[in-house]
């Protein structure tokens, strides 16, 4: 089943073309990188599938829907910088998430957040940077999702706590489901891929098994991210 | 061994290659049951579809029978095992011979100095 489906999507801010006439069709079970250097359209693509951005011109589908409040329950979003209220409680959090979307499996976010060690009386804005991330993650893995879109899930923290997240997405996504994760620290997230989506300039340049890349190149896809983009 | 990875072949084949060692060795022994394709991804690192894959490869080599209930084995067969210790080996020696040749020496000086390391250990 087609998960993800674009057809000459376009998102022009201003003069700006951060996406241009973007195909894409992506399987569900899979896991995508979405990679691309700053600017190249990440967001945008990621904020119009989770419909806080709409399209200047083309298509989107999410299980083949538009956008809308149903497409909506289906995917899990984790915006990549810090969203929920700091004032509020872990616990707090994890209740709040399960009055919001009917997929939240509460007890498994309990449980995964009591496995990190995290007192859920604590005030999210009172842990450390790679804990809030941790959390955020955590909330967003507990839902049954159809489509998980991750923007730089390890973004700013220690390998370890990278590896713990990679860990949680790993042991968490339903094997019907999609993640798609937008990142430029390839070779951290290259091993989990099933595929790579590479964006240039609102482009899509490059959409293929990462095992597919290693065999005809010989090289990582690190290694041919750094060569395609080279500056 | 543990799941390192190079930079310049696929995962999936590494994956296999991690594999057949550990059965060739013993590690995975005869009859033996494999983790799930889900737990070898969490211990490995890996997509789940990266240790299908593998798996896929290992049942078409015979080296791995599925069981469509109760999960995949590593095959019982002991020749099929002495082969794939044969093929391992002889992989082995010719990265040695290649590389050996690569710093100048004949077949007759690596048979040699094979022999002198076999006596010096």
């Amino acid at each position: 089943m087609t998960t993800l489906k674009c057809e000459g999507l376009t998102k022009n801010y201003g003069p700006v073309k951060a996406l241009d006439s973007i195909d894409l069709s992506v399987e569900s079970g899979r896991i995508v990188g979405l990679l691309g250097p700053n600017g190249s359209g990440k967001t945008t693509l990621i904020k119009i599938a989770s419909r806080l951005l709409v399209p200047s011109a083309g298509r989107i589908e999410i299980c083949g829907k538009a956008p809308s409040a149903e497409t909506k329950a289906e995917v899990a979003y984790l915006p990549d910088r810090d969203y929920l209220p700091g004032w509020m409680k872990v616990s707090e959090l994890i209740g709040m998430y399960a009055d919001f979307f009917k997929d939240f499996d509460r007890e498994r976010a309990e449980r995964m957040t009591a496995s990190l060690g995290l007192d859920g009386n604590m005030l999210l804005r009172k842990l450390s940077k790679g804990n809030k991330e941790k959390v955020q993650l955590i909330l967003t893995m507990s839902r049954r999702a159809k489509l998980y879109l991750l923007d730089e899930p390890i973004a700013g923290v220690d390998p370890a706590a990278r590896d713990y997240i990679l860990d949680t997405i790993l042991s968490n996504y339903d094997e019907e489901a999609t993640v798609l994760i937008s990142t430029h620290l390839i070779s951290d997230v290259e091993k989990v891929l099933d595929e790579a989506i590479f964006l240039k300039q609102g482009k899509v340049v490059l959409h293929k098994p990462v095992d597919d890349v290693r065999q005809e190149t010989g090289m990582s896809l690190d290694g041919y991210f750094r060569e395609v983009f080279r500056c | 061994m543990g799941w390192n990875f190079n930079d310049s072949s696929p995962i999936y084949q590494q994956l296999c290659g991690i594999l057949k060692s550990r059965i060739a060795s013993g590690q995975y022994a005869p009859g033996e049951k494999l983790p799930p394709v889900r737990d070898l991804a969490l211990e490995a690192g890996v997509n789940p579809n990266t240790v299908q894959r593998a798996y896929a490869e290992l049942e078409r080599d015979q080296l791995v029978n599925a069981d469509r209930t109760s999960g995949r084995f590593v095959t019982a067969d002991g020749e099929k095992i002495k082969t794939l210790r044969a093929i391992l080996s002889s992989g082995y020696i010719e990265e040695l011979f290649e590389r050996l040749h690569g710093l100048g020496l004949s077949d007759e000086e690596i048979r040699a100095a094979v022999n002198e390391w076999g006596y010096l250990k």
